[in-house]
């Protein structure tokens, strides 16, 4: 897997974007699941900007792996011990004054990848994100 | 992203080009704040917009919220990668998409 070290906050994701896209258009990603790639990165991303920290900014590593047909991508962060995958998925059936607006990223990552595993270790949050494509 | 308005009288299109994600989803937050003053039928022309991102479904939600108020809100041209982001999120369902 290829690392690279991002500063996670906001004016960073630009360049994480393009990093990305440009990664998976080099590996001939079809769109489809770039675009679905594209959207988990950015929820991802975000989250650790705004939530990883106590006093953001902080770093974030991000690796990218192809092998055959399965797209792994790899988020660490050294912030507060967070498990994504805990947190309860919205309920998408309420009406819209019903709606809140949290937790719909995480669940829509949850929804397009195909596999998603967190773990902490030595002192590190990794969250890798597998998608067959 | 470019925002296009087009208002007659109590009738606003909004078309969208390009990527409603973080960074770009507080310039259409701006204009649901800003010009929904007076207007019944509000129309979202997504015939150009590439990318949505739960940042974009936020807006478009409390777009929806203040259009319910005083009004309809109608999203059109919906592109099949868009669609599949409104599927997921029961988006699909509280949106009226034509």
């Amino acid at each position: 897997m290829e690392f690279r070290t991002f500063t996670a906050e906001d004016e960073e994701y630009p360049e994480v974007c393009a990093y990305v896209e440009g990664w998976l258009e080099e590996h001939d990603c079809p769109m489809k699941a770039a675009m679905q790639l594209t959207v988990a990165l950015e929820e991802i991303f975000v989250n650790i900007a705004h939530y990883a920290y106590p006093h953001p900014p902080g770093k974030m590593d991000l690796g990218l792996e192809c092998e055959g047909n399965v797209i792994r991508m790899c988020f660490i962060d050294s912030g507060t011990p967070f498990d994504p995958l805990a947190k309860e998925d919205p309920d998408v059936t309420l009406s819209v004054e019903e709606r809140g607006i949290g937790g719909l990223g995480i669940f829509m990552v949850k929804k397009t990848m195909d596999d998603v595993t967190y773990e902490f270790k030595d002192g590190k949050n990794i969250l890798t994100l597998t998608k067959n494509i | 992203m470019d925002i296009n308005k087009n208002r007659n009288g109590e009738a606003l299109e909004i078309a969208l080009t390009g990527r409603l994600d973080t960074t770009t989803a507080p310039q259409l937050d701006e204009v649901i704040k800003s010009d929904l003053d007076g207007v019944s039928s509000l129309v979202f022309n997504l015939a150009s917009l590439e990318y949505i991102s739960s940042a974009g479904l936020r807006v478009l939600l409390s777009a929806q919220k203040v259009m319910n108020k005083q009004g309809q809100m109608v999203v059109r041209n919906v592109k099949d990668d868009i669609m599949e982001v409104f599927d997921i999120t029961g988006f699909a369902d509280i949106l009226t998409i034509e």
